[in-house]
């Protein structure tokens, strides 16, 4: 679906992505960790082309990036980013917005078809009780909820994630990842999802991309990735990693300064 | 779904009845007598009537450059607003009313207003507008981006330059100059000539039917530009086209009508708090209400101590801008 090869990219003359590649294929959920200034964001940037390349290219289903449209692009790519939208505008009008891709040129006004689908896209992320309120009144975990409502609205083939489960409370987090799961599982979406927590990343990946100053480290299945050494060097931080005794998946935790000085003891 | 139309008609039908409600105020209102109940006969008898001719020559005109006028202001206004997701820009943030006002205050000073009387002030005044417009979308608008933020930012420098020569030349005028100057730049719609009244409606409702084209790009435009993009919107060529719309807008108003302020910045908000984001519906009934104030406002202004009138951009800063502040204060207290 996706395929990034020698790709480089930044902002200015300063390179943020340096010889970047990565393949992505249908179906796949694809969960992208590194510390922070890795490069994380810029490489869901660099898919959407908000970013100028610098050598290499992006090809989507086999296109290069930068002849589609991005109309086109938006057909197929949906995009759920960190931002709250601030204006004084109803959950539901903001769903609809995700119509506008698909609009016909000239066209003004949704169609019977496009409320329908917006409805059912707010009935999957369990959006529509609340959809008259106005998006600055909604919780955190509700703006995810909308974002991804919104998202799905466009009827995408690739959604891609830049940490919807950030500032949120495990209830929050588990039912954004859960929901993200389903839509991969039963609509055979494909994910690319930036997470901060390695653990919910281990939890629901199938892939795991490590990301450390501009350049991909390692990539494979959690088990693989999630390893003692690769996080320490990369993250600069003493960690230990077990494994989940009910998922067997690895899970990765921290140790205080205090604490390590006690064991050297 | 179907509610939200019908708020959308029913927002519209308020605004073209305050609309018909000035027209129909500014039409019954001078110091010749007519009253409501006589327009229409008067109309009807056809020209030769006193009373005809101050309503067809005089009033009529009025309105319809208040019309306008009043409209471009505050569609300029919303699209602004809207495009830079900035509630504080106005019309004349973009410096070009400062370059109309140094047009006509060059027009004034080097005599010309008296070898074309009708013409020369209207077009020194668009002269100077895009003399001032084409600089600024040309330092923001390179390699096919345009930069939001410089776009404002010199904005406001060139009419910060603008006014100082504009005082530059107050100060070296002689007096007959100074107060034809001074009073260009407080506004009226005075305008007698109905070939320019009808360019200026022309211009105003073909803006209007253009600006038409990018309503939807507008509302994306308000959930921030990337995320605009990520919707399929080609913003720079929405923002290429949307600051072209309004600077024709406002260039085309106040090099005929003078700079008359707040229209373009304060019914904007109010249609907003109205009718809500949707610039589907923002657009024609920011234009139907700016119209409406307008009219409103320089009916006031020629009756308010008649037979002295005063410069109706007088009125709509006071109205406004208290209007403004309540605004304001309503939507801070929520």
């Amino acid at each position: 679906m996706i395929e990034i090869n020698n790709f480089s990219c930044g902002y200015g003359s300063n390179v943020i992505l340096d010889n970047i590649d990565l393949r992505i294929n249908k179906g796949e959920f694809v969960g992208i960790i590194g510390p922070n200034g890795s490069g994380k964001t810029t490489l869901l940037r660099g898919i959407t082309r908000l970013v100028k390349s610098f050598g290499g290219m992006i090809r989507f289903n086999g296109k290069d990036t930068r002849e589609i449209s991005f109309r086109e692009l938006a057909q197929n790519i949906a995009v759920v980013s960190q931002g709250i939208p601030s204006t004084m505008m109803t959950v539901e009008e903001y769903v609809l917005l995700g119509r506008l891709p698909h609009y016909r040129k000239f066209q003004l006004f949704e169609t019977e078809k496009d409320v329908e689908l917006a409805g059912h896209c707010m009935e999957i992320t369990d959006v529509i009780r609340f959809k008259d309120r106005y998006i600055s009144q909604l919780s955190s975990g509700e703006v995810q909820l909308a974002l991804i409502a919104r998202a799905l609205t466009q009827e995408p083939v690739l959604l891609l994630l830049d940490e919807p489960t950030a500032h949120l409370d495990i209830t929050h987090q588990v039912g954004i990842l859960d929901l993200i799961k389903k839509l991969n599982m039963e609509y055979a979406l494909t994910i690319i999802i930036v997470l901060h927590d390695l653990n919910l990343a281990a939890e629901y990946c199938d892939r795991l991309v490590l990301m450390d100053k501009g350049t991909i480290k390692k990539v494979g299945e959690p088990e693989d990735v999630l390893n003692y050494r690769d996080i320490e060097e990369v993250y600069k931080t003493v960690v230990v990693v077990e494994t989940n005794p009910l998922s067997s998946k690895p899970f990765v935790l921290v140790v205080p300064e205090e604490v390590k000085k006690r064991c050297k003891r | 779904m179907k509610k939200t139309i019908l708020n959308w008609q029913s927002s519209i039908i308020i605004s073209a009845g305050f609309l018909l409600a000035a027209s129909l105020y500014s039409l019954s209102s001078g110091s010749a007598d007519i009253t409501l109940k006589d327009i229409i006969p008067t109309l009807l008898k056809g020209s030769g009537t006193p009373e005809f001719s101050i309503l067809f020559n005089i009033r009529i005109p009025r309105i319809m450059l208040g019309f306008a006028v009043g409209g471009s202001l505050s569609l300029a206004g919303v699209i602004l607003q809207g495009m830079f997701r900035n509630p504080l820009v106005e019309p004349y943030t973009l410096g070009i009313s400062g370059g109309a006002a140094l047009g006509v205050a060059l027009c004034i000073i080097l005599g010309l207003h008296r070898i074309f009387p009708d013409l020369a002030m209207p077009l020194f005044g668009f002269i100077g507008a895009f003399a001032v417009a084409l600089p600024i979308s040309l330092i923001n608008i390179r390699k096919g981006a345009v930069k939001t933020e410089g776009l404002l930012l010199t904005g406001v420098m060139i009419s910060y330059i603008s006014s100082s020569i504009v005082t530059l030349i107050l100060a070296i005028s002689r007096t007959e100059d100074l107060q034809g100057i001074i009073f260009w730049i407080m506004g009226s719609l005075e305008e007698p000539s109905w070939p320019l009244i009808s360019i200026v409606l022309f211009i105003s409702l073909t803006c209007l039917i253009l600006s038409y084209v990018f309503s939807l790009d507008l509302n994306a435009l308000a959930l921030g530009e990337e995320e605009a993009i990520h919707l399929g919107i080609n913003v720079e060529r929405a923002k290429k086209m949307l600051f072209l719309i309004a600077s024709v807008l406002t260039g085309v108003s106040v090099s005929i009508a003078g700079i008359i302020g707040f229209v373009g910045l304060v019914v904007p908000h109010f249609v907003r708090m109205l009718a809500g984001y949707d610039h589907r519906v923002l657009l024609v009934m920011s234009f139907l209400t700016g119209a409406g104030f307008l009219i409103f406002c320089d009916t006031l202004a020629r009756t308010i101590i008649s037979p002295v009138e005063l410069p109706v951009g007088v009125i709509t800063g006071i109205l406004g801008g208290s209007l403004f502040v309540y605004a304001l204060s309503k939507r801070f207290l929520r």
